[in-house]
């Protein structure tokens, strides 16, 4: 695929105005699947999470999962909608090989919460309403696996694998309205959307909302119209945008080539973009066209989903706060600067702090584990810092630091292991023997062997000239291969050192 | 013939009961039966002597041992292929099923096994449930007992074959649009289609989804009772099944009692376009049942007069959704293009291939139906008829306690008659299509034959929805006063039952 | 009359997934033009105000509780009517399509 050119972006900005608009699916934790009572489990051996229902083995009937509905209306609730008095799933045709049933069954022109918005802040404090069309219930498909061709992918490939494992998890499409005057904001605004839904769902505790794992997925819809033009522009929908980086990266690529496009006179196709987190680029996927016509009907199998007014508002109490005010919450309980907590914010760290702080660590070192190390880890990996460990893991990393087992630079090497798979930070700390050594007798031993190699700078000690202990500090820690704490070893080599 | 295939499902329960015979016995009776005759009449798809013994021989211990389950354990029943089996292959009479083995049974299957009923076979029926007259069978025509060269009605054709012919002593059908009344009417038996949802649907490969109902095929009222208080009740597997507590559906047939009951005669199905022997059974029937209690008034109900229309735009619209999982990825039959071909063209490939041309015809129309631009005035208007005939049925039983009319505007034609002509087999279901709109019970029995053919001919009776135990009340009346004029039930009547060699003879004339 | 035609016919065929031949797309023409001329009538025998009917006996909230049961399948059985498997996947031709 040949690189389209980019025009620059503060250049697209001057003459297009970015129109933006979000499809976003959030697979639902329930223990079973949206219409059948098979487990939804993410992984597991292929086809082993089923039931004639997920297959559409012929004469099975779907039954709605209690749970996915309750999910589904505390979601809608907390995106501001207004719930449906009745709303009912409907039938979406079209064949495709992981759709079992070729039918996905969702909701159609009634959907269970309608009409939203959500408040989601942007770095410099900026906060903005995007507007929320409908949240509607629907069901996963399955899993295709690509096999000959280039790397897995559905050009070129011989065949394909089909795993139903993940037909017929319970998903909700949140839709927005097209949200118009985000300008410059716009890569940025769509991160922080997707953030802010993911901080919803997590907070409502209704996904495991892991975008590397497919929970959270992000449809983005980008159009350019030129600036001072009423009709919108032709949109695009950039999928398969897995991480909250890649959210803002699809949406910059695709203003920028948009624009270069428009500006030498072009035009820009209805289509479905893939989004490339290798290349940072789209390609183009299917073309919408008049063909696609998915004769959606009232699902027959399936009746009307009518919640007593009693159930919403029993879901509408047991609503977390808005993700804005727990914004303002955290920060004053943490005690955290502007700046500290903006770049807690920034980088989409909120809720791995607040699962680090509640397993144990404090407010400051779960910051400075995340924002630091981990997102230097990230980065360097080009994946989302919450992907690498759990804020388990760092937890106990920093309880290791604290009880006085790992220096910092330990520490660091600990997260390492921990990120490269080789176990909990405690069984690495034992197996690779990193442990500070916090036997007195053996630092002891060290330092009187230093100061004896070193009688001036013993001479200096005992004259009162303290920073000269330095030297020996150093040379005891290398003796200790660093695994021994620096405040320690200069306590005692003063102790020593005016002992002796 | 063995006297034992000639008794009522009810007769067999009591022969048990008293130690006169045996499971074994009795299925070993049935099995004999179908090879005897089966070539000829075609009723069933599949049959697995084996597995019918074993569960007969096991009933038989578990009377020996006082743990009989049901008053029917160890009765044998036979199966319509649109019911999923596990030990027996589940075709739905497609090609594009041929052979395929469902990983679990079907709800009213399970409910059968769990009574200690003995299945016997799969039956015979109209590809996917889509037809009249079990023509359109993938596997062959299944021909009526009454005459070789005739249909047996469908698409239920093959389990009221096999219940005309004593081939089991009753069986289970699917009626989307009359497929158990209709045969019923055309084979001499009785045939019920129970209130949408009296009877769980799951593991029936659906056809409309909003209009199938699994219900019995027998002998006699009493049996189709017997077999509905089996098969009843609520499921948790479909979402459309019903809470009710169902009464006794044998005690309404055994307590049959028309004094006060009201029957309203149906103005739009009362005549025009229907056979004169048809309509000669009906009248003399109201007449019997005016003369023994029963109150008869006519009823208008407008609505019914689209009632076809709108059944024949429903039923294709839910089907062409229903049978899109047949792509031959995960079951049955695959076709691929010569030098191979993408999933997409197999998929084409193997659509073509596996189904007939009325089910590419009804997918089709099915798809039109629902495409955009044409749903509102398609499909939408065809919902909105569905209301006025509910609200038609809803004014009707505010006067009476049920309907009547003739089953079916004729009686069995011969086969390849009406195949060209796709819009006569459905004028057919004139009758019975609007119990399925309205979901409500229906209940069609034998009425006498007509002089004209000398071929069976059935009465229906309608009642409100969950109002089923009504009809084996109605039914079971006027089958006890029928009988006793005829001397016999109707279908001791038909000689060439038990002349099976004279068969062949007549096939030869009328066979395509 | 109808707007039925072969073209349509053939369109529609796609949307089915049914590869119909040349001599199928002309015998079905016809016959759903005739077909479509019968059911048509429904358009005039209803008012805008008419209510539909979805489900012949109207039902709601029917759900099923979140509990796993023993309707789960094995991967043996949920691959034993499959016409081509790799053992513990289906096997398909490859894809002309994109996801959707």
């Amino acid at each position: 695929m040949s690189k389209a050119k980019l025009m620059d972006f503060d250049k697209a900005l001057e003459i297009y105005e970015p129109v933006l608009g979000f499809e976003v699916h959030v697979e639902l934790n329930t223990k079973t699947k949206m219409f059948s009572s098979a487990p939804n489990e993410f992984g597991g051996d292929p086809n082993t999470h089923t039931t004639p229902v997920c297959l559409g083995l012929p004469g099975s009937l779907p039954v709605v999962n209690e749970q996915a509905v309750r999910y589904s209306i505390s979601l809608g609730l907390a995106l501001g909608c207004q719930i449906a008095p009745s709303s009912r799933f409907a039938r979406k045709n079209y064949f495709y090989p992981d759709l079992a049933k070729n039918y996905q069954i969702s909701q159609y022109d009634e959907p269970i919460a309608f009409e939203g918005s959500v408040e989601i802040e942007l770095a410099d404090g900026k906060l903005v309403t995007i507007p929320i069309e409908r949240a509607h219930m629907e069901e996963d498909a399955g899993k295709l696996t690509h096999v000959g061709g280039s790397t897995g992918r559905i050009q070129g490939a011989e065949y394909s694998l089909v795993d139903y494992n993940r037909a017929g998890v319970p998903l909700v499409e949140i839709v927005t309205k097209p949200i118009f005057g985000a300008e410059k904001d716009a890569p940025e605004l769509a991160k922080a959307y997707v953030s802010a839904i993911r901080d919803i769902v997590i907070g409502l505790g209704i996904s495991d909302a892991r975008m590397e794992r497919g929970n959270l997925r992000c449809d983005a819809n980008v159009s350019l119209r030129p600036r001072g033009q009423e009709k919108l522009g032709t949109r695009t929908e950039t999928k398969n945008v897995n991480s909250l980086r890649s959210v803002e990266r699809a949406v910059r690529y695709e203003i920028q080539r948009q624009a270069q496009i428009l500006s030498e006179g072009g035009t820009i196709t209805q289509e479905t973009r893939h989004w490339h987190e290798d290349t940072g680029t789209t390609s183009a996927g299917r073309p919408k066209s008049d063909a696609d016509d998915y004769r959606y009907f009232p699902e027959p199998d399936l009746l009307p989903v009518v919640p007593t007014p009693e159930l919403i508002e029993e879901l509408r109490a047991a609503l977390p706060e808005q993700p804005v005010e727990r914004r303002r919450r955290l920060k004053a309980e943490w005690g955290f600067t502007d700046l500290e907590f903006q770049d807690v914010v920034n980088s989409g760290l909120l809720n791995e702090l607040v699962a680090t702080v509640s397993a144990g660590a404090s407010p400051q070192a779960a910051r400075k584990w995340w924002t630091g190390e981990i997102a230097r880890l990230a980065n360097a990996a080009d994946v989302d810092p919450g992907s690498l460990v759990t804020p388990a893991q760092v937890a106990e990393v920093q309880a290791l630091v604290d009880e006085g087992t790992l220096t910092d630079r330990l520490a660091r090497q600990v997260l390492e292991a921990v990120i490269a798979g080789e176990g909990s930070p405690r069984d690495i700390v034992e197996k690779q023997g990193l442990a500070v050594v916090s036997d007195d007798g053996a630092l002891i031993a060290a330092i009187d062997e230093a100061l004896s190699a070193q009688p001036d700078v013993l001479e200096k000690i005992r004259e009162g000239k303290v920073q000269a202990a330095g030297a020996v500090i150093g040379a005891v820690m290398k003796a200790m291969a660093g695994k021994a704490d620096a405040a320690r070893v200069r306590e005692l080599v003063l102790e020593r050192a005016t002992a002796q | 013939m063995s006297e034992l295939t000639h008794h009522t499902a009810a007769e067999l329960a009591d022969a048990l009961a008293s130690g006169a015979t045996t499971s074994v016995a009795i299925t070993q009776a049935h099995l004999d039966r179908i090879a005897e005759i089966d070539a000829d009449v075609h009723a069933y798809l599949h049959v697995n002597a084996e597995v019918s013994l074993a569960a007969a021989q096991a009933s038989d211990e578990r009377r020996a041992a006082g743990k009989t389950l049901n008053a029917l354990d160890g009765v044998p029943v036979a199966i319509k292929d649109v019911l999923v089996t596990t030990d027996m292959p589940s075709t739905a009479g497609s090609k594009i099923l041929e052979g395929w083995m469902s990983p679990y049974d079907a709800t009213p299957v399970r409910k059968l096994r769990e009574a200690g009923l003995i299945p016997l076979g799969k039956t015979n029926m109209d590809e996917f449930a889509m037809g009249s007259s079990t023509e359109h069978s993938a596997y062959g025509p299944t021909r009526n007992p009454w005459d070789l060269t005739r249909i047996p009605g469908g698409s239920g054709g093959g389990s009221a074959a096999a219940v005309a012919a004593f081939e089991a002593p009753f069986a289970l059908g699917s009626d989307t649009g009359g497929s158990i009344r209709q045969p019923a009417h055309v084979t001499g038996t009785v045939g019920v289609k129970p209130t949408y949802g009296g009877v769980s649907r799951y593991g029936a490969i659906a056809l409309a989804s909003s209009l199938d109902q699994i219900g019995p095929c027998s002998r006699t009222v009493l049996d189709a009772a017997l077999l509905h208080d089996v098969i009843k009740g609520h499921d948790r597997h479909d979402s459309t099944s019903l809470t009710d507590n169902w009464p006794s559906f044998a005690d309404a047939a055994r307590h049959a009692n028309l004094t006060g009951v009201r029957i309203g005669v149906i103005k739009q199905l009362n005549g025009d376009g229907f056979q004169a022997g048809v309509m000669a059974r009906f009248r003399e029937s109201l007449d019997m049942l005016a003369a023994n209690g029963a109150e008869i008034v006519e009823v208008d109900l407008p609505a019914i007069e689209h009632a076809v229309a709108a059944y024949y735009l429903i039923l294709p619209a839910e089907a062409s959704s229903n049978l899109a999982k047949f792509d031959s990825v995960r079951f049955g039959m695959r076709v691929t293009p010569t030098g191979g071909g993408t999933v997409e063209q197999v998929m084409s490939a193997t659509r073509d291939a596996g189904f007939g041309a009325e089910v590419k015809r009804r997918i089709i129309l099915g798809t039109y139906a629902l495409s955009a631009g044409y749903y509102d005035a398609y499909y939408g208007s065809a919902q909105k008829v569905r209301t006025l005939v509910q609200q038609d049925f809803a004014n009707a039983f505010a006067g009476v306690d049920v309907l009547a009319s003739p089953t079916a505007p004729t009686t069995a034609w011969k086969l390849g008659e009406q195949l060209d002509d796709p819009l006569a087999m459905w004028r057919g279901d004139v009758a019975t299509i609007p119990a399925n709109l309205a979901g409500i019970p229906g209940i069609s029995i034998p009425a006498g034959l007509a002089e004209e053919d000398g071929m069976p001919v059935g009465i229906q009776f309608l009642a409100p929805a969950r109002e089923d135990a009504r009809l084996y009340n109605v039914a079971g009346a006027l089958e006890s006063l029928l009988t006793t004029t005829w001397g016999g039930s109707l279908l001791s009547q038909n000689r060439g039952l038990d002349t099976p060699g004279g068969y062949s003879t007549s096939v030869k004339g009328g066979a395509r | 009359m109808s707007d039925i035609s072969e073209e349509r016919v053939r369109h529609l065929a796609g949307l089915a997934r049914i590869d119909l031949s040349d001599s199928e797309v002309t015998a079905l023409t016809a016959e759903l033009a005739q077909i479509v001329d019968v059911v048509a009538q429904v358009t005039n025998a209803v008012e805008a105000d008419t209510p539909a009917t979805s489900h012949p006996i109207p039902l709601t909230n029917v759900y099923r509780e979140d509990v796993v049961t023993d309707d789960v399948l094995t991967q043996e059985q949920a691959l034993s009517g499959a016409p081509e498997t790799d053992g513990s996947r289906f096997v398909v031709s490859a894809i002309l399509g994109e996801e959707q």
